[in-house]
């Protein structure tokens, strides 16, 4: 690789880097490769009923793995990007990704899947959602727009903030419009946590947190929100009321995890997973199969394992050398903090029932892929600070 | 960095930290702390059980002949699953289904609904079992159609043709012994509620059949077995994953009782007799019962009851109208051991034990005129006949009423007259309670009656109970009876007046009723019948007892009944003594002699006492006719009674002499008992083999009582 490496941001994207592997945050990297390995140990488990009749039982677990290898081989790029190529592109991922956005609205092109028309069809019955490359698209555009053109300990001035505001919001309504409403407040979370730690003004911090609350409350008041919406995200308030729709997923989630107790039935023999009574357990209620197969106990390892990779990227994110690395490791620890929690939450029965993957562990090639680039530009970022003698 | 920045990431890291701890309590929360409870559910989510009733134990006779078996019928089934598949949810199977069984559709249709769903009938109609078993749409289908069924399998899927077992009573010599049988129904909601919250696979279900009265019903958890379970596990569409665990059904066990069926057939063939006999004497013999048992163990060897009614109605459920039938001929009650009647003469068994117990002299000499007057009233003797001063032996052998009138008034006053107390003591009533009067036999039925005994305890808490009633008519004076009939309104209210006052007092006339067995003493057969077998052995009275023993459905013995005793009766062994040395003279020179003329008494000495009960309303008295034999060594008592029947000697007393020729094999004067209907002359010590495959070892030829073979005793 050496040969084509060069610092001309323009025309080299790769920079040579002394020393890559042994700077490199390792607890991170193998935490997160402990995470993948677990996850796909759960897809598996979660699977094998529905493929039990295929000629292949394992074919879906083999399409995981090759998610898991792009996935692990897209982060190692994004590790190695240089940074003043990132910045320089970011405009152009950024605007790619809204155009990706937009594409399931082209006829014949997109797909609804649990009443979210977030998928794209892709050749070969593969499907790909955009959404998941719109929130590194959207931490990447707001991270250089909060941290360009100012001195270190300056506050960004206000256009910026509006700026990288309104960058976060044109992929939002794209998304609220596609019915995709945990995306939709996972983006929320990632933006407001990014202007916060940009270090703008207190006013803007509450005045977004305030903005937020009312326009939830106005969606619903005003009924912009479609009835199963609200009973999606209501319904895990009294799950027992009905047995047939959203409520009903929520109940056997509950029943599935309950039933593990502290050790659980044995990877491959929960009954409520091999009988398939937990719906998407593959990806969006995987922590059920956990929960049920594993118990407690595994339960807390695996919720161990992701509170590993949030820690490292906390301590990246503080040690970061400028506002741009800082800011990009704040988004990546927000979108995946508030990801897990609304994924486990939702399994958990404490949070809305919305359909979002738990990152690393759910199947979905998209998120995978997404999530190993937001590992790797964690590394990237920490490669950064480690080299500038932070 | 500025401070505002690290500041807020900060807050964002403990936002993350107080994020993950929340998830790991919720976890905690669910999977430790409810664990238990939501493994539960997840059980119930996907576990789902098959049931396979076992194949229900026989109830034998003494000598090993079926009174209930089991013959296989052809049942069509059909599997709601499979025919859900089909296009049209099964339409075009249904219809092939209907036209090849003749029956309607609508019906076949009604018999696949669960019960409870929409438009379902009630049960028995309605399927009360799991989804996932075949529902059985008809039943007694021709060997043919099955075959064709089976054979047309494409056709048909789903359904299915196959033996299945159900209860058939063979009746040997033609024995009916419906009320002691009993019979099977579907297992009702109480008896679900009753055992709980039960997981265990022998638990009733919905589907099970279970004994509803009788012997089915005593003996139900050893005849049922233990049902083959299949546990499968199931995924939300209600699709098969596995099986889980596999339990055969283990075959009920085989109860063999004590009674006869040979001699049951005499004895229900003889209580038809007697009926006869009432009738042809102008009464209207409503109803009867005789009950035979062996003295020394207190085993029923025979009870009959009339009416009566063929068990096999209740095979595959009887009709609206079949049950209405029952009710109105009062004939699915036994009159043996839950009918309830004044014993008459009979009594004074009893009342003669209490005079030894209230040291009366048993062989003074008592006046025996023809009335006594107590209080004003008038108390007569049986037919007015005056017999002068005679010996007790004598009083018992022509029953004479005043003699007992004369001992009950010495003892009333004794006790204090019409003011004593509650408690005074009460020599008849006490040795009523000893001898079992007034309380179950605990015979191994359901449903038996007590009895009552009438006494100064029972008048007060009668008193106690209705003195409102009394108050109030007497107050009122019968305002509707007055329009019409104003003398019959003024002895009402009279009545009423004299109960409401002093309706506690035990009265002298109370006292002389109940020494004769009249008034509100009430007794069931059955009890009678314990009482002189009491007598027979010497003071001992046994539990009566049907079941003999429990053997497995391969032969191994299970369980052998040891006879229970209640107790030794509570009256001078001088008594007893005396009662058994006085009572064979009411079969040689007494009032039961007449039907015992050419009975070889001198070979076979009966011990007999009749009775002719007085009941308020009935035209005729109810005939009684209790007794034992061999007198010098007994063996059997046996009771009789005919409701509006007679007197004790004309009507009861042939029958009972002819189930005494049958028990021990007379033939004119001779005595054989190889002519006896009991196999050996005797009931079996031992009980019956059963073979390895089930089948029961029965006596061969003339014993056997298959095919068909006349009872002995209605040759007479």
């Amino acid at each position: 690789m050496s040969g084509i490496l060069a610092s001309d941001p323009g025309t080299h994207t790769l920079t040579k880097q002394r020393g890559y592997w042994r700077d490199l945050d390792w607890i991170l990297l193998i935490a997160a490769m402990a995470t993948t390995i677990f996850g796909s140990m759960l897809v598996w488990s979660a699977s094998r009923a529905d493929m039990a009749s295929d000629s292949d039982p394992q074919s879906y677990l083999k399409r995981h793995l090759i998610n898991v290898v792009v996935g692990i081989a897209l982060g190692w790029v994004a590790s190695r990007l240089d940074y003043r190529w990132l910045r320089a592109y970011t405009p152009f991922i950024y605007g790619a990704s809204v155009f990706l956005l937009l594409m399931p609205f082209l006829p014949g092109l997109g797909t609804t899947i649990a009443g979210a028309r977030a998928w794209i069809d892709l050749p070969g019955g593969l499907t790909l959602q955009p959404s998941e490359f719109a929130k590194v698209a959207v931490i990447l555009m707001m991270a250089v727009l909060l941290s360009e053109k100012r001195d270190i300990e300056s506050e960004p001035r206000d256009r910026d903030v509006l700026m990288a505001f309104g960058v976060a919001v044109l992929p939002i309504l794209i998304i609220l419009v596609q019915n995709d409403t945990g995306t939709v407040l996972i983006l929320g979370s990632v933006a407001l946590s990014i202007i916060a730690v940009s270090g703008a003004r207190t006013r803007w911090v509450i005045g977004l947190i305030g903005g937020a609350v009312v326009g939830v409350l106005l969606a619903i008041q005003l009924g912009l929100l479609k009835e199963y919406q609200v009973q999606r995200l209501t319904s895990f308030i009294n799950p027992t009321e009905d047995v047939t729709s959203a409520a009903y997923n929520a109940n056997q989630a509950r029943i599935a995890i309950g039933g593990g107790g502290w050790t659980g039935y044995g990877l491959f023999e929960g009954p409520q997973t091999q009988g398939k009574f937990v719906p998407v357990n593959e990806s969006d209620f995987i922590y059920t199969v956990v929960g049920e197969e594993l118990g407690f106990i595994g339960s807390a390892v695996l919720i161990a394992l992701l509170a590993i990779i949030l820690w490292r990227a906390v301590m990246i994110a503080f040690r970061a050398d400028d506002m741009f690395g800082r800011l990009v490791a704040t988004g990546i620890v927000a979108w995946l903090a508030f990801q897990m929690f609304e994924n486990i939450g939702m399994s958990l029965g404490i949070m809305p029932i919305t359909g979002i993957p738990l990152p690393l562990v759910s199947a979905g090639g998209t998120s995978m892929m997404a999530t190993w680039v937001a590992v790797g530009l964690l590394q990237n970022v920490r490669l950064h600070a480690v080299r500038a003698g932070a | 960095m500025s401070e505002r920045s690290n500041l807020r990431l900060l807050v964002l890291a403990v936002l993350v930290v107080s994020l993950l701890g929340t998830l790991v309590a919720r976890s905690f929360y669910l999977q430790v702390m409810e664990g238990a409870e939501y493994r539960a559910i997840a059980q119930n989510n996907t576990v789902r059980e098959v049931a396979e009733p076992a194949v229900r134990g026989l109830v034998l006779d003494q000598a090993g002949r079926p009174l209930i078996a089991n013959r296989t019928t052809v049942v069509v089934t059909v599997d709601r699953q499979v025919l859900a598949q089909q296009p049209n949810d099964g339409a075009g199977v249904l219809n092939r289904l209907s036209r090849i069984l003749d029956e309607p559709r609508d019906r076949i249709e009604d018999r696949l609904k669960s019960c409870g769903t929409e438009g379902a009938k009630p049960p028995p109609v309605c399927w009360n079992g799991s989804t996932y078993q075949p529902v059985p749409v008809a039943s007694d289908v021709d060997t043919q159609t099955a075959l064709s069924i089976m054979e047309r399998r494409r056709e048909f899927p789903g359904v299915t043709a196959k033996l299945e077992a159900v209860r058939e009573y063979p009746a040997p010599f033609n024995a009916n012994a419906a009320h002691m049988l009993g019979y099977l129904g579907p297992v009702t909601e109480e008896q679900l509620d009753e055992q709980g919250d039960t997981t265990a696979y022998d638990r009733l279900r919905r589907t099970d059949v279970v004994g509803r009265t009788g012997l089915e019903r005593q003996y139900d958890d050893v005849l049922r077995g233990k049902p083959g379970i299949t546990t499968l596990a199931v995924d939300t569409a209600g699709n098969v994953t596995g099986v889980l665990e596999e339990q055969d059904p283990k075959a009920g066990d085989y109860l063999v009782t004590s009674i006869d069926a040979r001699l049951q057939a005499v004895v229900e063939q003889q209580l038809v007799n007697a009926i006869r006999r009432a009738q042809n004497q102008g009464y209207r013999g409503k109803s009867g019962a005789a009950v035979v048992v062996e003295v020394d163990t207190g085993r029923v060897l025979a009870m009959a009851s009339y009416p009566t009614y063929d068990p096999s109605i209740w095979i595959g459920g009887v009709t609206k109208k079949q049950y209405k039938q029952l009710i109105n001929d009062e004939s699915l009650s036994s009159n043996a051991y839950q009918g309830q009647f004044a014993p008459g003469s009979t009594f004074k068994a009893i009342s003669t034990a209490a005079a030894g117990k209230d040291n009366f002299d048993l062989y003074g000499i008592y006046p025996c005129p023809s009335r006594v007057k107590v209080g004003g009233t008038t108390f007569r003797n049986y037919e007015s006949k005056p017999y002068g001063p005679i010996s007790l032996t004598r009083a018992l052998e022509v029953s004479c009423n005043t003699v007992f009138y004369d001992i009950a008034r010495r003892m009333w006053q004794k006790a204090g007259g019409p003011d004593a107390d509650v408690t005074a003591s009460d020599p008849i009533a006490e040795t009523a309670a000893t001898f079992g009067l007034g309380s179950k036999t605990g015979i191994d039925l359901p449903g038996e009656a007590p009895g009552r005994i009438a006494s100064r305890e029972f008048k007060f808490d009668n008193w106690e109970a209705r003195k409102d009633t009394w108050c109030r008519n007497a107050e009122e004076g019968y305002p509707e009876t007055r329009k019409t009939d104003p003398k019959l309104a003024d002895y009402y209210t009279a009545l009423d007046r004299e109960n409401c006052t002093d309706g506690y007092q035990w009265r002298a006339g109370d006292a002389l009723n109940a020494a004769i067995g009249q008034g509100d003493t009430t007794v069931t057969p059955l009890q009678m019948a314990m009482v002189y077998a009491a007598i027979a052995n010497g003071g001992t009275l046994y539990q009566p007892q049907i079941a003999k023993g429990l053997l497995s459905a391969d032969g191994q013995t299970v369980e052998e009944f040891d006879p229970i005793p209640v107790r030794k009766v509570e009256v001078p062994k001088s008594a007893i003594r005396f009662l058994r040395k006085s009572l064979p003279g009411v079969t040689t020179d007494g009032s039961g002699k007449t039907p015992f003329l050419g009975f070889p008494l001198d070979k076979i000495p009966v011990a007999s006492k009749t009775g002719s009960a007085q009941v308020t309303g009935d035209k005729a008295s109810t005939s009684w006719f209790a007794s034992y034999a061999p007198a010098n060594d007994p063996k059997y008592a046996i009771v009789m009674m005919v409701t509006e029947g007679g007197t004790g000697s004309k009507t009861s007393g042939p029958s009972v002499r002819k189930i005494y020729e049958a028990l021990f094999g007379v033939k004119g004067t001779r005595v054989n008992p190889r002519d006896s209907v009991l196999v050996g002359g005797a009931p079996q010590a031992d009980l019956p083999v059963v073979r390895e495959d089930g089948t029961p070892v029965t006596p061969k030829g003339k014993g056997s009582g298959v095919p068909d073979v006349r009872a002995a005793g209605s040759s007479s």
